[in-house]
């Protein structure tokens, strides 16, 4: 059988980073092909590629056989790909019905957008669909899962012959997702090919016929889903060596410092509780979107939460006020650095400094001397590497920016760090020079939090590991009980064996 | 804006439709009790000769409003156009202060494509500079008034060394309407019609509702984007000719400050400044609106100073009402949802 659409031996780098290397599959007319990873393995990469956002560096897309170059969307798109993307990408001031035939609209003798024509077929598309939406409301307002199938009209309608779903049932209800299934198979057997990202493996079985498997930007295998089960995918969706990376050090464990109970707040996450000890490196894990950050911010300050206590230091700490944090030992290193860490057109001193920019002034005033001296001490300490002190931050490499980060919370001789996704966008060999860094700050008595979606950073440094799924705990392992198996398991709801 | 109730409309529907109309609804209103008001206190304010300054001043704004709508709607502004009326204006009553033979029509598009070629500028600065297009147009607002005033130095074109056709295309008229006004009905009209019912035009609102959407959707975005603000100068520079004719004396500071009358009239026309939304004629009776108070405040004897007071509370009210407006459509598509 030849394919619709190949994937050739693809790659795809931005800067250093190779987000796809020499990945190649196909996509067949009248099937439904799951392609599975870990976040970060490549597979939205992959999506914006066939999307004619990004172009492959080497490698070539095949389209009926022929290959295809994409200049841009409008390509993909006259090439019969339709990209259903997890945000939905509709015009909010536009009708419903005009979101759907944007780009070919039916036109009459003088060229004119032919309004009758362009309502009907809206009206048409969404009885084949089965659903009951207005086409002269705007698209603003409509909920979700009605922008979803917005979104797939679309793609009926622009005659689309390979539809890319991108984790599609994310923010979808049972019933929502249901009825998503139910268009997606008709269109599979009309003879459409689609390719399918989730998480969920319930999905995947119920609706693929194959399965491509991705880690780190390569290609595992591609396989019929029945040759697979749902144990062969997590373990091939994570399998490999934990390497040198991760030196983790022996720390002796103290105290209690944070005692988060019950933890909650509408619609985000519930029911959150866990401690953590003096020299313990303590990880969240789970998918994106499980409620990690939101987690740990709460716990900071910077977001509110509806019920439950933070208990730091055997003191209870009021919700809401990251001040209150900061000064009673808390420091937070964000997600991202670039917008939340640090600010770029500063000096590498004046960041470092600026949690504790109020205790080194006199008179209110800063002065040169005593910040350089402090930021020598802490630069010097993480090995940062550096032109001069008065750079400005924006001028250094990612890695060398988080250690700036951590310098500055460092700096002001906290209890508890919270380090939020510290080595995303960092290369390896800095990569381990972070995880040494904490390793060794947790054996001096720090109590680490760490959020990371890399599953092999969890199992390298933590101590305890708790998995949030949807929200709630899923599960709390000891390092011997975790592996990636079992931190996978509980991310993704499945029951161990 | 598409919802246009057909006679098989729900009620639901019709009632959303009327919303969305009245924007322009509220300013055919305010416009008559205006003129009421004026012209029960001063009858003088319907005279023929009042009327027919009042539509060619407002003609030169309106011509500028509906450039300026298409460029808004698009989510960006373009703050040249006034600089680019004044060197239309100078460049085309210099050349006719030469050649007293050129027709007006050559006059007209010699207009149009000093301020395309300004608007092509300002276009492929935004697009390929990556420059918000406040800043862009605001520098090419101070270049473009820069130029003509070292083109022009202190000189100035005067009535009389302008031919008598040219000044004339001012006054007279086609069926009882002055030249200009009908310029600027056929401008307002065509790119009304443009907007709203071709495909380009529904792509740049398009773009201005969202732009990361326009690209994925695979718009031409850089084509069209460059096409408003080609559309938002030829008119700024059509406009110049208008302002040329119509007052024969041209200076380099021709103009000089127009940018936000023209922005005013937009957005007191119901386009909103986020994009996306709003009509182009609309903006022409924004243009009018404003027009009129500025009239009505002198035959009514207020202080002129405080026309610019009211124009800024008209513009303040404008945002205020789009907000309740936009407000009362959520609600209302809300409460039908929960009908379905």
């Amino acid at each position: 059988m030849s394919a619709l659409l190949e994937v050739r031996d693809v790659s795809k780098s931005f800067g250093a980073v190779a987000a796809v290397q020499g990945v190649s599959f196909p996509l067949h007319a009248g099937e439904a092909h799951a392609l599975v990873g870990e976040n970060g393995a490549g597979k939205s990469t992959i999506v914006k590629m066939l999307a004619g956002v990004h172009r492959p560096d080497t490698g070539t897309l095949v389209v009926d056989g022929t290959p295809a170059e994409f200049t841009g969307p409008a390509d993909a798109k006259a090439a019969g790909i339709a990209v259903i993307y997890q945000e939905p990408t509709l015009f909010p001031d536009l009708s419903v019905a005009e979101n759907i035939a944007m780009g070919n609209q039916p036109l009459t003798k003088l060229r004119q957008i032919d309004r009758k024509a362009m309502r009907a077929t809206a009206e048409r598309l969404f009885v084949r669909l089965g659903v009951r939406i207005d086409p002269d409301r705007p698209a603003r307002g409509l909920s979700i899962a009605d922008q979803q199938l917005v979104e797939i009209a679309k793609a009926l309608s622009s005659q689309a012959r390979v539809l890319i779903m991108d984790e599609p049932t994310a923010a979808l209800s049972g019933v929502e997702v249901d009825r998503l299934f139910a268009v997606t198979r008709a269109l599979r057997d009309e003879g459409a090919a689609i390719m399918f990202i989730s998480h969920r493996f319930e999905e995947i079985t119920a609706l693929c016929q194959r399965v491509t498997i991705m880690r780190d930007g390569k290609h595992v295998c591609t396989e019929p889903v029945e040759d697979l089960s749902v144990d062969d995918m997590i373990r091939r969706m994570v399998g490999r060596d934990l390497s040198a990376l991760y030196p983790k050090q022996e720390a002796e464990i103290g105290d209690v410092v944070l005692e988060v109970e019950g933890l909650g707040r509408e619609g985000v996450f519930r029911d959150i509780s866990f401690t953590v000890r003096a020299g313990e490196i303590v990880a969240l894990a789970g998918l994106v979107g499980a409620g990690r950050s939101e987690v740990m911010q709460a716990v900071f300050g910077v977001d509110k939460y509806d019920t439950g206590t933070v208990r730091f230091l055997g003191k209870k700490l009021k919700g809401g006020d990251p001040r209150a944090a900061m000064t009673a030992g808390m420091g937070l290193v964000p997600e991202d650095r670039r917008q939340q860490g640090l600010v770029m057109e500063l000096s590498i001193e004046r960041n470092v400094n600026l949690p504790r920019s109020r205790a080194l002034s006199r008179l209110g005033l800063l002065f040169g001397g005593r910040e350089r001296s402090e930021a020598q001490e802490w630069t010097k300490q993480l090995q940062t590497k550096f032109g001069r002190l008065t750079d400005p931050v924006g001028t250094l490499s990612g890695g060398n920016q988080q250690k700036v980060v951590l310098a500055k919370w460092l700096a002001t001789g906290p209890k508890l760090l919270i380090v939020d996704e510290p080595t995303r966008g960092i290369d390896v060999g800095t990569k381990a020079e972070v995880h040494r860094l904490l390793s060794s700050l947790a054996a001096r008595g720090l109590a680490v939090v760490m959020v990371s979606s890399e599953l092999p950073e969890v199992l390298g440094m933590a101590d305890r590991i708790v998995v949030l799924r949807e929200g709630h705990v899923a599960a709390e392992l000891t390092r011997a009980e975790a592996t990636e198996e079992t931190v996978m398991y509980a991310a993704m709801g499945q029951e161990t064996k | 804006m598409a919802a246009i109730a057909t006679p098989s409309a729900s009620p639901a529907r019709r009632a959303f439709g009327g919303l969305v109309k009245t924007r322009e609804l509220g300013i055919v209103i305010a416009l008559i009790a205006l003129v009421v008001y004026t012209a029960a206190n001063n009858p003088r304010f319907l005279s023929a000769q009042s009327i027919r300054d009042i539509l060619l001043n407002t003609a030169i704004l309106a011509v500028m409003a509906a450039g300026q709508a298409v460029v808004v709607i698009t989510r960006n502004i373009d703050l040249s156009v006034g600089s680019v009326l004044g060197l239309s204006a100078y460049a085309v009553a210099t050349l006719l202060q030469a050649n007293p033979g050129v027709p007006m029509v050559v006059a007209l598009l010699i207009g149009l494509a000093v301020g395309a070629a300004a608007g092509a500028l300002n276009g492929v600065l935004v697009r390929y500079g990556k420059v918000p297009a406040l800043v862009v147009t605001l520098g090419t607002m101070y270049i473009w008034r820069g130029v003509a005033y070292s083109w022009a130095g202190g000189d100035q074109v005067t009535a009389s060394e302008l031919p008598k056709h040219f000044l004339s295309f001012a006054n007279d008229s086609v069926l009882g309407i002055p030249w200009p006004v009908l310029v600027a009905i056929v401008v307002v009209l065509g790119v009304t019609v443009v907007m709203r019912n071709y495909r380009a035009g529904r792509e740049l609102y398009a773009m201005g509702s969202s732009p990361d959407a326009a690209e994925l959707a695979g718009i031409k975005v850089s084509r069209n984007l460059i096409g408003a603000f080609i559309v938002s100068g030829a008119l700024a520079g059509l406009a110049g000719v208008l302002f040329a004719a119509r007052f024969g004396t041209i200076d380099a500071s021709a103009g000089n400050g127009y940018e936000l009358n023209v922005v005013a009239a937009v957005v007191v026309g119901g386009v909103a400044i986020s994009g996306g939304s709003g009509t182009v004629w609309g903006a022409g009776l924004g243009a009018l609106l404003l027009t009129v108070i500025g009239s009505a405040l002198t035959v009514l004897s207020i202080n002129q100073f405080w026309q610019q007071a009211i124009v800024g509370a008209l513009i303040i009210l404008a945002i205020c009402a789009d907000r309740v407006v936009a407000v009362r459509i959520a609600r209302a598509l809300r409460k039908r949802d929960s009908h379905v």
